[in-house]
């Protein structure tokens, strides 16, 4: 007996966005320069990677690391067909970010009443709301909204999220006019169970080409939810060079998957994403060597013979 | 075993090598009564088998050199299997005396891995395995039968599916009950597994497969969820991620026990084997190795203070 999953196919490329040094600095203990984080972001253009989230456009009273959005927006080469999105929160966030030559933004919902109020101090519907001027500015000016869903797999305070809310949050942000959809298991603890229940609803929303799954890997089953999530049609993968980014709410626990370890599975499926596994390994290693730390990538770490 | 409607099995049976593969992999060995403590706890976990030690020379594999004080130490709980590896008559005849009621015998699917590991071909290995199953079969002992690189080898690189077929049906055919099909040097990935599969399928029936993954390139939870997908029942792993790659310095071996039942549970697979009690045992270890556990969900599961 087949499962129909194993008999079905899996994509035939897969869109991998590179949140490293976005997510990934932000939630890094050590922060880094300026000219690191732009070497960064310029070496990660050299890999094939078509979209690397750059910045966060957000008041650096919250959060210090992305302090110099104007200047690493400014700083970077933008290489032809790749895309820099950078988050935004709010319109001014939005207006600055515009203003320092952002081409795409990102918004960030959540399927968590407790999280959003804990994160930013409102309810969901409130922080909508306060989307929707994005969106309406992002319109007029032709630029690309992407939207993301935390807590998809379940809420460091609410604990179990439902299907059907993860499916109505992200129904309404799709038909806001975000282009795409990245459900995020913001505290890794989904499994391929969870994460095809969550799929399953949600598909029956939001047509699965404007899906992007965002697995953190806390409790090791980020390769596996993201096989699954392949298996059921999504074709676009968030991930993070190096592993970089532990997880807020497990302190010394690991959060983003690495996406050497992704292209490495993706490459043995035999699924195109135009990404140099070479080079990710080494914009891995700098990186690494400039937060000193060690890497959280397996494959780079097996890789290293020393 | 009837699937479930998502087609997966509901039942797995775990097979924990923690304190054999696990343990012979360690920089550190630990002492004799740190091993059976070990077991002992392993023992109240629900794991349904042990892989206890290797009678093995101590002159290869000093890590097992207590193999028979260990296998006389530990409680033998009712229900529980507990293997031990022989790699030769002369082994097998040690361990049944030390009251060992299953044995293990491993197999390679790469000429130069075999040669590498035991200065033999895999048909010179096969005819010693072969002395041990005749043994085995007169004293009604069950073997088990490992086949190493099943996805790759250290020197050869790529292994061919059918290779792995080959030398899993020799295995079989002589009477070991169970093949543990191993991704030695983890560098598997889903689509390796699923070819791999699909050709010892054709010669080995399902029931008698299990996959014994290794973590070394972050891979193993995605070719075990493969694995169970075209109905694989039976899965190895090590407590805490025991036993590092002897062929990659630095880098990990061993899937965590740990992290494969947290995904079991998820997928609502029944394992009978309780995850805290694993993961108290995981801790034992780790802090007589005086090492971090390589287990993602004990991990994040003591910083959560949820342990």
């Amino acid at each position: 007996q087949v499962s129909s999953a194993a008999a079905g196919g899996y994509p035939k490329r897969v869109k991998v966005v590179e949140v490293g040094p976005r997510d990934g600095l932000q939630n890094e203990k050590n922060v880094v320069p300026t000219p690191v984080k732009i070497n960064l972001i310029n070496m990660l253009s050299e890999t094939g990677l078509q979209v690397i989230e750059a910045t966060s456009f957000v008041s650096p009273k919250w959060v210090p690391q992305m302090a110099d959005h104007t200047e690493v927006m400014q700083g970077i080469n933008k290489l032809p067909g790749i895309s820099y999105p950078v988050l935004t929160p709010n319109l001014k966030g939005f207006q600055a970010a515009v203003a320092a030559g952002a081409k795409e933004v990102s918004i960030f919902g959540a399927a968590s009443e407790l999280f959003t109020k804990k994160n930013i101090n409102c309810s969901i519907e409130e922080s909508l709301e306060r989307f929707e001027e994005v969106m309406k500015a992002a319109r007029e000016a032709s630029i690309p909204v992407r939207g993301y869903v935390s807590c998809v797999l379940g809420c460091p305070y609410e604990g179990k999220i439902s299907a059907a809310k993860v499916a109505e949050v992200s129904k309404k942000m799709y038909s806001m006019g975000c282009y795409e959809i990245s459900l995020g298991d913001t505290i890794g603890v989904g499994t391929p169970g969870s994460m095809k229940e969550m799929l399953a609803a949600v598909i029956k929303e939001v047509p699965v080409g404007a899906l992007a799954v965002h697995c953190h890997d806390t409790y090791g089953q980020a390769l596996a939810n993201i096989l699954v999530a392949l298996q059921m049609g999504v074709s676009v993968v968030d991930a993070s060079v190096a592993g970089l980014g532990g997880c807020p709410y497990a302190q010394g626990a690991s959060g983003n998957v690495a996406t050497e370890d992704l292209v490495y599975m993706l490459n043995g499926l035999g699924i195109h994403t135009g990404v140099d596994l070479q080079k990710l390994m080494d914009t891995g290693t700098f990186i690494c060597n400039a937060l000193n730390r060690r890497t959280n990538s397996k494959v780079s770490q097996a890789s290293c013979r020393l | 075993q009837e699937p479930q409607a998502s087609g997966l099995p509901e039942y797995i049976k775990i097979v924990e090598v923690g304190p054999r593969d696990g343990l012979q992999n360690e920089k550190v060995i630990v002492p004799t009564d740190i091993k059976i403590e070990l077991i002992n706890q392993l023992s109240k976990t629900g794991l349904p088998a042990i892989e206890v030690t290797s009678f093995v020379s101590s002159k290869w594999v000093p890590q097992m050199a207590d193999h028979k004080e260990v296998m006389r130490g530990i409680e033998r709980h009712p229900g529980v299997q507990y293997p031990v590896l022989t790699p030769n008559l002369k082994g097998f005849h040690s361990a049944i005396a030390a009251g060992a009621t299953e044995v293990s015998v491993f197999g390679a699917a790469s000429e130069s891995f075999s040669k590498m590991n035991i200065n033999c071909s895999i048909e010179e290995s096969i005819e010693k395995f072969e002395e041990v199953t005749k043994s085995a079969r007169n004293m009604n002992i069950p073997v088990r039968g490992y086949v190493s690189c099943a996805l790759g080898c250290p020197y050869e690189g790529n292994v061919i599916p059918d290779k792995v077929a080959e030398v899993s049906k020799r295995l079989y055919s002589m009477g070991c009950y169970e093949i543990s099909l191993g991704d030695t040097v983890g560098v598997g990935t889903p689509g390796s597994m699923k070819k791999m599969l699909e050709a010892v399928m054709k010669e080995i029936p399902l029931s008698a497969l299990a996959v014994h993954c290794h973590d070394t390139y972050g891979q193993a939870l995605a070719n075990i969820l493969t694995a169970i997908q075209m109905g694989v029942a039976v899965v190895d792993s090590s407590v805490a991620g025991l036993g590092g790659c002897p062929y990659a310095k630095g880098a990990t071996g061993n899937v965590a026990t740990e992290d494969v039942i947290y995904m079991l549970n998820g997928l609502g697979i029944n394992t009978g084997v309780n995850l805290y009690a694993v993961m108290e045992a995981g801790n034992f270890i780790c802090t007589a190795l005086n090492k971090k556990t390589n287990s993602k969900v004990a991990q994040a599961s003591f910083s959560t203070g949820t342990i």
